[in-house]
């Protein structure tokens, strides 16, 4: 069995009155697609802004490797190897996708002031490599043609994978994405579904929240089902589809028809 | 095949005959000044001292996004540290080559001064407490002549020494190959130069990595913290890259004026560098160097052109010039506000920014 890459412990947050996360537990092992799920509210954005160092407020710890991120700011996670997606698109809109990912290059790039002004050989190398990696980046994840467009314009899907090739860009060890298949048509979601094994198969685990449970059940090794804000099943997902505390959390709310179908299709 | 060659070369011979175009013009141009009257010589001074401001407010404004409404008091900085460092007030006399670092040094310090507590500040909030700080430093510099007489209040200093550089004095008139060089076309040299340099460094710092993590923070701070950029520290970069040029601006203003009071760096001042940088296109180094040259021009333009065309056309003066002056210039401004809202000149980005808003 792989070595464990990220551990969860005990985390918290609260705002004012809601408890938005308790007690959460896990832990990720290297090469995984590691699911979380759960209904609308149920804190998953929430355990991503925790784990980002969004927000500095927050209970329990983590570990990445063995190193603890407890507490460390966005961009200090990142430099860890963590990287994200946000739910709600957060692309610098108005600069052009290549820019994009020219600025996931920031973190393990060097050129300081000096740097620039002078523009030396090592400077102007490191430019072009940064411009050679994020060229690479666009292909990988399929929208090359679309480098000098800017970020906004893009048709959605299109800007969830330049979120993919941005945060790839920071070189993570770990790679959350925050419902990457939101918007995304059956054929998107299907070629999503291939650039993130794909991502895997290239030596990155990730950590999925998803509500395209079909989506969820194909890619994933385990999943953590989350229902306001406290683990509620955690497994194989096979076996967490069948649990009867996730069916009951999906009852009623419009995701049950998915965990359903979900579980009619697959073999 | 040869065709395809041929065009970018012809392109390429077109910019560096536009250079070489430019470059005699800008050289020629202080004696066809002299030849209108001094006094344009020493307005197109001042016009390049703004230039020199507006780029350094362009950093923090347009690279990096922080609304900064108190810029004056960099070039305040500069231009007391100057002042103090090379005059009679205090008997001390360092050479300009180090008074002007000095004092661009300490506007740098002031620059992390202001931005340190407003790191978490943005758009009104962080233009109120900009406001308030450069309202605080001329204030400061209006009082600092009690107990000790650090400032010498509204009177300001004066016999400032002019600058000095290997034999040339600037202060004095000198012929040279069959020319006269008067102090002022000396200057205009020097401030070119400087003003080539500042162009230069502002280019190269756009197209770099550290200009990308500004645009990031611009466009959106929480994205850029989470793919790994220092906020707090590009931000901090910002406020003190462009308090360096303001307080290198500074320093040359007052070495060229050889006066300074606190009158010279109120909130007005602030406030008309912000226009030539938004006016020229906040952004683009060029668009900025091209809003503070007319916003620089103009109003002088019009203060010579308003008196004589109603002499002419009433026989009289109606309206004082300074009122219609000021009256024009304000059109002026709507009108390129409403025709051209990224500003003359505007940066591919800031373009977007207002065309899906
Ligand atoms: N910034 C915030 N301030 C207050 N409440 C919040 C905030 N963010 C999330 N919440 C609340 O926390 C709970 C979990 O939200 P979230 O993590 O976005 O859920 P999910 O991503 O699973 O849909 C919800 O009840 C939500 O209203
Ligand atoms: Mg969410």
């Amino acid at each position: 069995m792989e070595p464990v890459l990220l551990e969860c412990r005990n985390v918290a947050k609260k705002f004012g009155g809601v408890q938005a996360l308790s007690g959460v537990t896990f832990a990720i092992r290297r090469g995984e697609i590691y699911g979380l799920i759960g209904p609308n509210g149920a804190g998953k954005t929430t355990l991503f802004n925790v784990l980002s160092g969004i927000y500095a407020r927050a209970e329990g710890r983590f570990f990445l490797e063995g190193r603890d991120l407890t507490g460390l700011a966005p961009d200090e996670v990142a430099a860890c190897g963590i990287a994200r997606t946000f739910q709600n698109i957060r692309l610098f809109a108005n600069l052009s996708a290549l820019e994009n990912v020219m600025i996931g290059r920031h973190v393990r790039t060097r050129a300081g002031v000096i740097g620039a002004i002078v523009r030396g050989a090592r400077t102007r190398a490191e430019e072009a490599a940064i411009e050679r990696r994020a060229i690479e980046l666009l292909d990988y994840v399929g929208i090359r043609a679309r480098a000098n467009d800017a970020a906004g314009s893009l048709a959605y899907g299109d800007q969830r994978r330049l979120e993919i090739a941005r945060a790839l860009a920071t070189e993570p060890r770990l790679l959350a994405l925050d419902e990457p298949a939101a918007g995304m048509n059956a054929a998107e979601t299907a070629a999503l579904r291939r650039l993130l094994e794909r991502i895997r198969a290239d030596g990155i685990t990730i950590l999925l929240i998803e509500h395209d449970m079909r989506l969820v059940m194909a890619v994933c090794d385990r999943v953590l089902v989350l229902d306001y804000g406290v683990p509620i099943a955690e497994g194989a997902p096979a076996e967490v589809r069948r649990d009867a505390r996730v069916i009951e959390a999906y009852l009623g709310g419009p995701i049950a028809g998915d965990v359903a179908a979900a579980g009619a299709v697959a073999p | 095949m040869n065709t395809g060659s041929a065009r970018p070369m012809r392109h390429s011979a077109a910019i560096w005959g536009g250079t070489v175009l430019l470059a005699v013009a800008l050289i020629a141009l202080p004696f066809a000044l002299t030849a209108v009257g001094t006094a344009w010589v020493r307005i197109t001074n001042l016009a390049i001292l703004f230039v020199l401001l507006s780029l350094g407010l362009n950093i923090v404004v347009g690279f990096a996004g922080l609304l900064d409404l108190g810029y004056i008091a960099f070039y305040a900085v500069g231009a007391y540290a100057y002042a103090l460092l090379a005059s009679p007030h205090f008997g001390v006399h360092l050479p300009f080559w180090i008074a002007v670092p000095i004092g661009a040094a300490i506007a740098a310090v002031f620059g992390i001064l202001l931005g340190a507590p407003t790191l978490k500040l943005r758009g009104d909030y962080l233009a109120i407490v900009t406001l308030g700080f450069g309202e605080i430093v001329r204030i400061i510099l209006n009082n600092l002549s009690q107990p000790i007489n650090i400032t010498n209040g509204p009177q300001g200093i004066t016999l400032i020494d002019p600058i000095r550089l290997g034999g040339i004095d600037f202060a004095k008139t000198e012929a040279f190959l069959g020319l006269a060089f008067s102090g002022p076309v000396k200057y205009y040299y020097l401030l070119l130069a400087v003003m080539l340099a500042v162009i230069f460094i502002g280019v190269r710092l756009q197209n770099s990595r550290i200009g990308r993590a500004w645009e990031a923070i611009r466009e959106d701070e929480i994205a850029a913290r989470s793919m790994g950029i220092n906020t707090a520290r590009i931000k901090l970069l910002a406020f003190a890259m462009g308090a360096t040029f303001g307080g290198i601006a500074g320093g040359m203003f007052s070495a060229i004026q050889g006066f300074i009071s606190p009158e010279s760096f109120v909130l007005v001042e602030s406030i008309m560098v912000l226009s030539m940088v938004v006016l020229g296109g906040m952004g683009n180094v060029w668009g900025v160097v091209l809003g503070a040259v007319l916003l620089s021009f103009v109003p002088e333009l019009l203060r010579y052109t308003v008196e004589p065309v109603q002499r002419t056309l009433f026989g009289r003066m109606l309206i004082e010039p300074e009122v219609i002056r000021m009256l024009l210039f304000g059109l002026a401004l709507v009108l390129i506000m409403i025709f051209r809202p990224a500003g003359i000149w505007p940066s591919a980005v800031r373009k977007r920014e207002l065309a899906h808003p």
